[in-house]
């Protein structure tokens, strides 16, 4: 029986995480667990997270996981979510400035005092609900979503990554903006799959059976 | 292409049992939130909105296995509201698989409140719910009054000013209900959603008054508002989510289909 591990520590609310791969992969065992050797030990890696990047980091080094991370992002299947794809970065903006992980090349900006191009009026943050993701590029997550799906958003901070041929998925918010980066056996979404209906399963899906 | 605007039913649960009859055809249990929640689901909803009403705070844990429940079979966003005092509650709602919660008389008893679930479990999850009325004081221009226990005890605080206090304590969102609207069917009050709307940065999910399609389309157009939450109109089967959706569509509304 393959094992997933979900990453836990200690921000935000894993259950339904656990529960929506636990729906999409019957016979696969999902540990939700801050323990190190669980991890190493996992098939694939998923890395959430919910909450300010500032605690997120402070946590991640309080539970003695970032090595841990580190190397699960480049040997095993590893999908990031929402606050996880931020902190892969190498700096947030966020809380006055952040060091992040510095597992993909870019940083985390404010949705500043946005405008809508057309109307003028101001659009609202934080960035909230369901919206269109583009897909730039095929790659086996992507299977079966059609182009342009709509998945569910909660944020105020945007990815903005310094490899363009990394970004797999955008958005439009006032701009375009990243939503989506994949790197070898990595792959991060600033979406939560797990709240995005038959998108979001059907995504979670590919992930369980993905052989990068 | 962009964000489209959301379409949330709300369902109140007594003692773990959705209340105000939800009427669907061939349904098999109209009382069992979980049933009622996939049927949402199925018909295209944004969010679902679960308002506990339970009495006593014995029965309070009921609304617990509810969420757990509904947590996982239905894959879209969840909100609780009713009876959410203490950090304690928020951190049961979200670990039973609410993304959010309603903080709604709480806020006004204590509003530290909604700073410290705000910097504890993110602005994402809070809510805070707002029941607003007009007043018309004597020598005095009409205003918007928040008041508690169903529109019946005034506060004094003005409606604006506190959406706006809330917003800088960090609420992710505003659930704006008008007391004068609530049960009409006339529609929301529009004058009262957009100038809520406008004052606050984050977004405002208008409720109350909900009598036809055409309400909701205007509270996106009219009232600005981001979301839209409405329960007999979807409850009694009077129409579908998804033939609110297209209705809206064809009032040139962004939305999910």
């Amino acid at each position: 029986m393959t094992s997933i591990a979900i990453i836990d520590y200690g921000m935000g609310n894993l259950r339904s995480v656990a529960k929506a791969l636990e729906h999409v992969a019957p016979q696969t065992r999902v540990h939700v667990t801050q323990n190190r050797r669980d991890i190493l030990d996992a098939d694939r890696v998923v890395f959430p997270g919910q909450g300010s990047i500032r605690d997120c980091m402070h946590e991640l080094a309080r539970w003695e996981l970032i090595d841990v991370i580190r190397d699960a992002a480049r040997n095993k299947p590893f999908l990031g979510l929402c606050l996880g794809p931020q902190a892969l970065l190498d700096f947030s903006e966020e809380n006055g400035g952040v060091e992040c992980l510095k597992v993909l090349p870019g940083r985390v900006v404010w949705f500043n005092e946005l405008r809508d191009p057309v109307s003028g009026e101001r659009l609202k943050v934080p960035h909230m609900g369901w919206n269109q993701v583009h897909q730039l590029r095929d790659h086996p997550l992507w299977q079966g979503i059609p182009q342009d799906s709509r998945f569910y958003f909660v944020h105020s901070y945007y990815l903005q990554s310094n490899d363009e041929t990394l970004t797999v998925g955008q958005s439009h918010y006032c701009f375009n903006f990243t939503v989506a980066i994949a790197r070898d056996n990595l792959f991060a979404v600033q979406f939560h799959p797990e709240k995005s209906a038959q998108a979001g399963l059907r995504l979670l899906a590919n992930f369980v059976k993905w052989s990068p | 292409m962009g964000l489209a605007k959301r379409i949330i039913p709300c369902l109140d649960v007594d003692r773990g049992r959705v209340v105000k009859g939800v009427k669907f055809v061939e349904m098999r249990d109209a009382g069992d939130p979980v049933e009622i929640a996939r049927r949402y689901d199925e018909q295209g909803a944004d969010e679902i909105t679960f308002l506990d009403i339970t009495a006593s705070s014995d029965d309070r844990e009921t609304i617990v296995h509810v969420v757990e429940q509904v947590a996982s079979e239905v894959f879209i966003p969840l909100t609780v509201g009713g009876g959410i005092r203490t950090l304690d509650d928020v951190r049961r709602m979200l670990n039973a698989g609410a993304d959010k919660v309603s903080i709604n008389t709480a806020a006004i008893h204590r509003p530290e409140f909604v700073r410290e679930a705000a910097e504890r479990f993110g602005n994402q999850c809070i809510v805070v719910a707002i029941d607003a009325k007009s007043v018309y004081p004597a020598n005095e221009a009409s205003r918007w009054e928040i008041f508690t226990h169903g529109g019946r005890r005034p506060t004094g605080i003005d409606a604006i000013e506190w959406a706006q206090r809330m917003a800088k304590y960090g609420a992710g969102e505003i659930l704006l209900t008008s007391m004068d609207r609530d049960g009409t069917k006339r529609g929301f009050d529009l004058e009262l959603t957009r100038a809520i709307s406008e004052a606050v940065s984050i977004p405002v999910i208008a409720s109350g008054g909900v009598g036809t399609l055409d309400h909701l389309a205007d509270g996106i157009l009219l009232g600005k508002a981001d979301a839209v939450l409405a329960a007999s109109i979807f409850h009694f089967a009077e129409y579908t989510i998804e033939q609110a959706k297209r209705h809206m569509l064809a009032r040139g509304i962004e939305v999910r289909l």
